[in-house]
């Protein structure tokens, strides 16, 4: 990969307008930062540079210097003469270099760029019509932009394999495939699982998966992001919708605390695909394929959609005064959610301050990948270090509550999302306490609750996470929630309300933030929610740098005193 | 012609018809094998260099790039080891000089590679031999074995401290592993995909990404020559940046096609094809000559060449007047490249020899980058349809369009290997094209030969 040193800025000559670039940077994205677009297919930012599809040709030329001397050599006016390389170069692997010249629109390039699309497209089937990449293809794209626009070709095309199976996930047409070797540099550097190469050779180059071998990690449907054409498609999202009609709304994965910035594509309220959205900072431009599932949650027949008192459902309004009278002058306690956003553990927090409740949360781990599935399951487990639910590491169970219900000091409680059942709470200490359950979906715990309040998903609201480097990111509403129901954040503002009769609860996210951002002492002193949309914030973690954290060093996360391996 | 032909000058292939030698040590320390290699141990490796950037010999793969020059910019500050590599993947066609090397003498290469591990600091050095040539890899064995055993090889050369092993390593049998990086991918068992250069420079990041070279056969035998004569005596050989002599593979229509050896630019083509190999067939004229193996360019019978020299000599050549060396066959707008000669008379139907031209790069063509994966199989595609009687009178300009659409963007030089040959048979015989789509029946004579 392309190291660029970005703090050193130099001068270059871009079609002949001198400009300023860091140092070091490849022509195509030097050119990029000034407008000027470098078309290419096999380059990939995030990945080593394979400089075989060419379309990112360009003229390039260094200032001449006298080779015995060093001294510049001038022309007649006395300017330094330029020394063009006769051949074009591939913006992808050429470095800039101070007084660099580079030419992307002069008639050889442009003339280039013709023959290549040209090339790409004679064995190219041009099944646009029925083509999943359709609108999102760069074979359209650039046969648009710099293509010639009609076809010399007469002769026969080559005939390859159709709807290959390369993994559970991805589905491969090798006529498609423009062989620019993404998906299997990917593999290799990315996702540690080499499995894709390719066969036979010249025009006849098919990719294909190791005999044996499937592409079945847990990152493979990245290669369909990558894939720059129609080669490789996501066997789920295949033929279900035209990717113009989908509308895309900002998100962050909920799968873990790697806070991966998503990208939720719905349409008419009904979420189709989730793709990874770049971020260097956090996630590059990958994601998990797990963590592309979660929109499933949405539909799934588990899924709480009416509040309920007692097993029979009632309006929203009137479950809320239900859950204020189960829980009013009882000894309270409250189950907060590491997967609660942080406005929402901040309502919590007011809640259990104006009720002197007592604040139980666990965790939820599993294995650490080391790329972007983090060991710490929930996405939020700093939010509730920093809004101060907790100041203690959470474990992966609730013994503590149990304990505490068995010795009478708790009568009721306010659960968010958790199992109690599975977290170390037994049946029958359960059926000592009243139970209010604010959720998502349906478990044991809600099923046995006298208040159930439905809560909305992560697509059906905004707000904001910490994820495992302390950066603090928003993700906005892709899609509705169920009809009737309230974001979790304005439930939780109601009870407080009913709770405190004397002050209101900020029940709207700027409010809830002008409240966050002004405590002295806060990490989040001074932030703005509209400031977290423009982009991840790095928050000061060194605070509970003592506790230990389970995440393992991985794709841009260094755990505290671990140096760089 | 006003000159009389000179004759053969055999250094190289000194033996190589010598029916009392053969390719065991014993002719080869007979003949006064490795004593050059005492001698270059008895110099400082600097030195050796030295004396190979004296004699200006040029690289006998194909591009005629100056070795000693080659040797210069190995990166040898970076700590990593070095390592020597010599190309015997010959698989230009037209060319079979590196075979008759290593099947007839090849100790006189083991001594050149030694020598020249010795200059460059190697510790290890690979043959790196094409997979068609099985014998050839026997023999090798053979004889690195017999050198081994007889310490000018391996484990404390010559009683010294240096050590250099030297093994055998048998091609993936595609052109495009002689490419010199497609090569080194393949050494380190991959696809002999080419890298790009930069940063790839073997010099610099070569296999395993450490400093390497990569010589040619013949270009490290001459090593063992300039040690024998001194970089000074081997550059009064042949012609001022055209030193030693050369191997030139005549193949095609002459009475007696086979392996020459010549001072360079002692003969014209015309002198090799006419007095050294015997000629044309009885009643048979000449139609047109690749002077360099199947990618150099074609030339034509009656073409004229005119121009002035490096040397600032003005020119005026007939086909037969092109002096055969690394300057001349360039001067004339192709190239003298690996020495392969192919030589086609009046009963050559030059459409269907480009055809097989085509045919073989559209075949080898390793796949990696768009211009010469796609285009030198439509460039096939349409040359077998030319001579499948479906030819059309725009198909020559489409070729040619075509082939200018590669040339000098690709990642190795395959590109312009491919791109050379069309672009002069159809810019030359044009007229033989547009027959094709004017006058050619409609269908393949059934008598002609198959194309591949």
């Amino acid at each position: 990969m392309i190291a660029p040193d970005k703090k050193e800025m130099v001068n270059i000559t871009l079609n002949g307008i001198e400009v300023e670039v860091p140092n070091g940077i490849n022509a195509v994205e030097a050119a990029a930062l000034h407008g000027k677009e470098v078309p290419h297919y096999c380059y990939h930012p995030k990945l080593s540079v394979a400089g075989n599809c060419r379309m990112c040709l360009v003229e390039m030329g260094t200032p001449m210097r006298d080779r015995a001397s060093g001294e510049p050599i001038l022309d007649e006016d006395g300017a330094q003469k330029i020394g063009w390389v006769p051949k074009p170069v591939i913006g992808c692997a050429t470095n800039i270099t101070p007084g660099m010249h580079l030419r992307t629109e002069s008639d050889l390039v442009n003339e280039c760029r013709e023959g290549i699309m040209e090339f790409l497209l004679v064995n190219h089937p041009l099944d646009c019509p029925i083509c999943d990449q359709a609108g999102e293809c760069r074979l359209q794209e650039f046969a648009t932009d710099y293509g010639r626009g009609y076809s010399r070709y007469i002769e026969r095309k080559n005939v390859k394999p159709k709807r290959t199976r390369l993994g559970p996930r991805v589905t491969l047409d090798d006529e498609r495939c423009i062989l620019c070797s993404r998906c299997i540099r990917f593999s290799q550097e990315v996702a540690k699982d080499d499995v894709l190469g390719f066969v036979d050779r010249g025009s006849f180059s098919t990719l294909t998966c190791f005999p044996g071998k499937e592409l079945a990690n847990n990152y493979s449907l990245n290669t369909v992001d990558i894939c720059p054409v129609g080669a490789l498609t996501s066997t789920d999202f295949r033929f279900k919708m035209r990717v113009w009609f989908l509308k895309e709304s900002k998100s962050v994965c909920t799968e873990s605390s790697s806070g991966c910035n998503t990208l939720v594509s719905s349409r008419e309220g009904v979420i189709q695909r989730i793709t990874p959205r770049r971020n260097d900072l956090v996630n590059d431009t990958w994601m998990t394929d797990s963590g592309r599932e979660l929109y499933k949650l949405v539909k799934s027949d588990s899924r709480i959609r009416r509040p309920s008192f007692q097993g029979s459902d009632l309006p929203l309004d009137d479950a809320i005064s239900q859950a204020f009278e189960t829980l009013r002058n009882k000894k309270i306690g409250v189950v907060a959610s590491c997967h609660s956003t942080l406005e929402e553990q901040f309502l919590i927090k007011r809640l259990v301050e104006k009720t002197g409740a007592k604040v139980f949360i666990r965790g939820h781990f599993g294995e650490d990948d080391g790329i972007l599935l983090s060991a710490d399951r929930t996405p939020n487990l700093r939010g509730a270090l920093v809004t101060e639910l907790t100041t203690h590491y959470p474990s992966d169970h609730l013994n503590e509550l149990n304990d505490s219900i068995s010795d009478g000091h708790i009568e009721a409680l306010l659960v968010i999302g958790e199992n109690l059942q599975e977290s170390g709470v037994n049946e029958d200490n359960l059926k000592k306490v009243s139970l209010v359950f604010l959720g998502t979906h349906q478990n044991s715990t809600s099923d046995g609750a006298d208040v159930v309040l439905p809560g909305l998903t992560v697509f059906e609201k905004s707000g904001s996470l910490i994820n495992r480097s302390f950066f603090l990111q928003s993700f906005e509403q892709a899609i509705p929630g169920p009809a009737g129901l309230m974001t979790d954040f304005k439930i939780l503002a109601r009870l407080n309300n009913l709770f405190s009769e004397d002050s209101s609860a900020p029940s709207e996210l700027d409010e809830i933030w002008k409240a966050l951002s002004t405590t002295e002492t806060s990490v989040l002193k001074g932030i703005t929610f509209l400031k977290i949309k423009k982009g991840a914030i790095q928050l000061d973690g060194s605070k509970w740098e003592d506790l230990s954290f389970v995440e393992k060093e991985a794709l841009h996360h260094l755990p505290a005193g671990v140096t760089a391996s | 012609m006003s000159v009389s032909t000179p004759k053969e000058r055999r250094i190289i292939l000194k033996h190589a018809d010598d029916p009392k030698y053969s390719n065991r040590i014993g002719c080869y320390l007979r003949e006064g094998g490795y004593e050059n290699l005492k001698k270059a141990f008895s110099m400082k490796p600097e030195e050796v260099g030295e004396e190979v950037l004296k004699s200006g010999v040029r690289g006998r793969g194909g591009a005629g790039f100056p070795a000693g020059m080659k040797w210069k910019f190995l990166d040898r500050k970076s700590g990593k080891p070095i390592y020597l590599i010599c190309n015997a993947d010959e698989s230009e066609p037209g060319t079979f000089k590196d075979r008759q090397i290593m099947y007839k003498d090849p100790h006189q290469l083991i001594e050149g590679m030694m020598i020249t591990a010795f200059a460059i600091g190697a510790k290890q050095a690979f043959i790196y031999i094409r997979a068609e040539f099985h014998e050839g890899a026997r023999i090798l064995e053979q004889a690195i074995s017999e050198a081994k055993k007889a310490g000018f090889c391996g484990n404390k050369i010559l009683d010294s401290e240096y050590s250099c092993d030297l093994v055998i390593h048998r091609g993936a049998g595609a052109y495009i592993c002689g490419e010199e990086t497609g090569l080194i991918e393949s050494l380190e068992g991959k696809r002999p995909n080419p890298r790009i250069k930069p940063p790839f420079f073997p010099a610099v990041l070569g296999l395993y990404q450490c400093p390497t070279i990569v010589n040619n056969v013949e270009t490290l035998c001459n090593v063992r020559h300039i040690i024998e004569m001194g970089g000074e005596e081997f550059s009064k050989i042949g012609k001022p940046n055209n030193t030693g002599t050369r191997i030139w593979c005549v193949s095609g229509q002459v009475m007696k096609p086979g392996y020459y050896e010549f001072e360079c630019g002692s003969l014209t083509l015309g002198q090799l094809i006419f007095d050294v190999c015997g000629g044309l067939r009885p009643g048979r004229s000449l139609k047109a000559v690749i002077p360099g193996g199947s990618s150099a360019k074609v030339l034509r019978a009656d073409e004229r060449f005119s121009g002035t020299l490096k040397d600032g000599t003005e020119f005026d050549w007939g086909l037969e007047d092109i002096p055969l060396d690394f300057d001349g066959p360039m001067a004339a707008g192709s190239m003298s490249g690996s020495g392969g000669i192919i030589v086609m008379d009046d009963t050559v139907d030059i459409v269907e020899a480009m055809a097989n031209v085509n045919a073989f790069y559209a075949h080898e063509s390793c796949g990696q980058c768009t211009p010469c994966r796609e285009g030198s199989l439509w460039m096939r595609k349409i040359s077998q349809r030319m001579c499948s009687g479906g030819a059309r009178e725009e198909d020559a300009d489409l070729l040619l369009s075509v082939a200018k659409q590669i040339e000098g963007r690709t990642i190795c030089a395959f590109g312009e290997a491919a791109a050379w040959p069309t672009q002069s048979f159809v810019t030359k015989f044009k007229e033989d094209f547009i027959r094709k789509a004017t006058d050619a029946p409609k269908e393949r004579d059934p008598k002609s030969l198959q194309l591949i």
